[in-house]
């Protein structure tokens, strides 16, 4: 559905990119036509922020379902598909399905596979994924483990100027661990590989990157070691960027107790050490975006020991009220909130998209940053309730989502 | 002796299911030490019938118990078995490679097909850490933990613990516990679930407990259970009062893990001369089944005055006769126990 009118939203909070301030945003064509102090005109359709924010709609890059209703409750308009699908997305017209599946009222960008089959040997036709709508190359859930392949990869990919997402996990390293290594993984008699694994994965292929001039994105970054490794990166002017999802800042290894398997994440949750080194790679800079990691799972895949469930969290409707725990908590202000969850993922995926900025894409959330919830995964909007935040108070709650200028819901 | 009958050591303990409010036994880890102590002490009426030419009970009669076992195994088995069986107890074994597990049935299935028997008591082993407490948790009935993955296999540190208590009997140093005591526990500590329950129970009953591995089989952040990590045996083994030999699983035994099972002797194994190097009187033991001449040499194993292999086999009986009888006591209404669950 097309914007038909032209909206002006009045009376609420703009999140810009580096404040927030008292305004109004007028949207006409599904774009944002002007933003700041302004008043609707003769013939506007005007919606009353009654002081809310209005910030962008969320982007979230690295998402492995497309579970609308999920999205829309969390915020989300955009969500970066991981090609780890059934069947996998590595040919062009698996990518140009995608892409138009989740319109109007979603964008889902698809990440076109770095390998055939993902399975790290041979290259996929990237360049033809890209004309289909590929936005990005992603490894999928693995590490690719050939050197060989890996700096082919980022060379073709520098040349097609798009970004790879890899997967930082030393898969020798980690062979069939299921926890990190440390007195947890060790009372609960869990296989587990040491954090390391993740350093050493960043350490190869920021090496690699390098020497290909391409661009760099770790999905996850969730060790200590890792973010410094990432950090020197970036100080020396590579171009290197980190995601994490809210778990690895919300949660450390103790939340598998009692074989939980809704915790049951890849990668693994980490030590509390680590857990406070990504709140201050979030806080520093150094780790430019959050990514819900989206995966909801059925009982089929959780109901089962922790070392044979499936990993993976539903995490697009608590995204949003886990980052803003880092508002509250002083981390970042709203600004930065926002730029982890729209603007940065979305300057990565090369999208119009992501700020409240004239001429981008009308995606528009009004938040209600205060406002209370408990997390229930059995009455969640997601195709499955597998969260680790279940039974949580929450606090952060869209009030309204526009995706181009119309109303989601309505 | 019956079970209803009073304690002999009832004195130490709360009144009737206080003295063991749990419905399951899943972990060493989940038991306070006066629990740990309490089936100690109810094992040793069991121990006494177990030594009689009779050796029959009927605290149990008429109940229905289940051995559900993922996972291979003989002499677990069978200790379960003829626990069941000199309580008066119907015993029946599942064997997974018999079961519809091999069907693709989930482990959930599996549990509630168990349930709906209606076992009064259902004893599973299964090779994937955690889950006997899954399964616990979707049945109505006591379970017990007969080993989960690399976890926990608490009725084998319960044995072992009342095997040491005879032995140190036997030579008149009886105690209430182990404080003072220290036991070295020498193998592939890694995948070890006797080691983890071992060391929780061993520690929770006051001895101090050393590990000894080669880094490969040692796991990450055991140190922070509060045990003294070694990877000489040699150093590990200096003054100890007794030691304890796990069985090393022969496919680790070929490069993965070490490079052959002659290299694991040569550092590993308990030799008589090694042996030498701990308390003049340490006493040996081993869960079984034994790999001799790798982790430990016949004529350790066979010593009449300080090896106590044997007895721990006859200690298991026994031990898990006492589990089978407290939890079933709800169940069976025993006064004082009936609204245990």
């Amino acid at each position: 559905m097309k914007q038909v009118r032209p909206l002006t939203i009045v009376n609420g909070r703009l999140v810009l990119p580096d404040r927030v301030e008292q305004g109004a945003i007028r949207l006409v064509d599904g774009m944002i036509e002007a933003v700041g102090d302004i008043a609707p005109r003769d013939g506007d359709e005007t919606v009353d922020a009654r002081g809310k924010l209005i910030a962008p709609g969320l982007v979230d890059c690295g998402v492995f379902a497309v579970d609308k209703p999920a999205f829309h409750f969390g915020g989300i308009t955009r969500a970066a598909l991981m090609p780890d699908q059934s069947p996998v997305l590595d040919i062009a017209s698996r990518i140009n399905f995608i892409a138009k599946s989740g319109k109007p009222d979603l964008w889902v960008h698809p990440l076109a596979a770095a390998t055939q089959n993902l399975e790290g040997r041979e290259l996929a036709e990237i360049a033809l994924m890209r004309d289909a709508g590929a936005r990005a190359i992603a490894t999928g859930r693995q590490w690719i483990a050939d050197s060989g392949v890996m700096l082919r990869l980022l060379q073709y990919a520098a040349m097609l100027d798009m970004a790879v997402i890899t997967h930082a996990e030393d898969a020798s390293l980690v062979g069939g661990a299921v926890a990190t290594a440390g007195e947890m993984a060790t009372r609960l008699g869990l296989p587990s590989a040491p954090a390391e694994a993740e350093a050493l994965a960043i350490a190869r292929d920021i090496a690699l990157g390098e020497m290909a001039g391409a661009r760099l994105h770790f999905r996850q970054v969730t060790t200590a070691a890792g973010i410094e490794l990432v950090a020197r990166a970036k100080a020396r002017g590579l171009k290197v960027t980190a995601g994490v999802s809210p778990a690895y800042f919300m949660l450390s290894d103790l939340a598998i107790a009692d074989f939980r398997s809704f915790a049951r994440l890849s990668p693994p949750l980490r030590s509390e050490k680590d857990r406070q080194a990504v709140i201050a790679g979030i806080a520093e800079g150094t780790i430019d975006l959050v990514t819900s990691s989206h995966d909801p799972r059925g009982a089929e895949d959780k109901r089962l020991p922790f070392a044979d469930a499936a990993p993976g969290m539903a995490g697009a409707e608590t995204l949003l009220s886990t980052t803003l725990t880092l508002v509250r908590d002083e981390v970042i202000d709203m600004a930065r909130a926002f730029s982890l969850m729209a603007a940065e993922p979305a300057r990565l995926l090369g999208l119009d998209a992501g700020k409240l900025e004239v001429g981008l894409a009308a995606d528009i959330a009004i938040v209600d940053p205060d406002k209370p919830w408990i997390v229930e995964g059995k009455s969640m909007a997601a195709s499955a309730g597998n969260t680790p935040f279940d039974g949580q108070p929450a606090q952060g709650r869209v009030v309204a989502l526009y995706k181009g200028g119309v109303r989601i819901g309505e | 002796m019956t079970s209803e009958g009073p304690s002999p050591h009832g004195w130490r303990y709360p009144a009737g299911s206080l003295a063991f409010p749990h419905r399951d036994l899943l972990a060493i880890g989940k038991l306070e030490r006066h629990e740990i102590l309490y089936l100690l002490d109810e094992a040793e009426q069991w121990v006494d019938l177990n030594r009689r030419a009779a050796k029959q009970s009927e605290a149990l009669s008429g109940l229905t118990i289940i051995n559900a076992f993922f996972e291979n195994s003989t002499r677990t088995l069978l200790s379960f078995e003829i626990a069941g069986k000199r309580l008066g107890a119907d015993v029946v074994n599942m064997h997974a490679a018999q079961s519809s597990v091999k069907k693709g049935e989930t482990l959930i299935d599996t549990a509630v097909t168990l349930n709906a028997m209606r076992a009064d008591a259902i004893v599973i082993r299964h090779g994937s850490s955690g889950a006997v407490e899954l399964i616990a948790s979707k049945v109505d009935c006591p379970v017990l933990n007969a080993g989960d993955g690399t976890h926990e296999h608490p009725t084998q540190a319960l044995l072992d613990a009342l095997a040491l208590r005879h032995a140190l009997d036997g030579r008149g140093e009886s105690a209430d516990d182990f404080t003072g005591l220290t036991v070295t526990i020498c193998g592939d500590i890694l995948h070890s679930r006797v080691a983890r329950s071992n060391l929780l129970c061993l520690q929770a009953l006051g001895a101090s407990v050393r590990l000894c591995a080669p880094p490969s089989l040692m796991p990450q952040g055991i140190a922070e259970m509060g045990a003294e990590v070694f990877h000489d045996f040699d150093a590990a083994l200096a003054g100890c009062d007794v030691v304890m030999m796990l069985r090393l699983q022969s496919e680790r035994m070929s490069g993965q893990f070490i490079p052959s099972a002659a290299e694991y002797h040569h550092l590993y194994g308990l030799t008589k001369e090694r042996l030498d190097r701990a308390a003049p009187d340490a006493l040996v033991m081993h869960p079984g089944p034994m790999n001799r001449g790798v982790e430990i040499d016949s004529e350790v194993a066979d010593m009449l005055d300080r090896s106590i292999i044997t007895r721990q086999v006859e200690m298991g009986v026994a031990i898990r006769m006492a589990c089978l009888d407290v939890l079933t006591r709800s169940a069976r209404g025993v006064e004082g126990w009936e609204a245990a669950r």
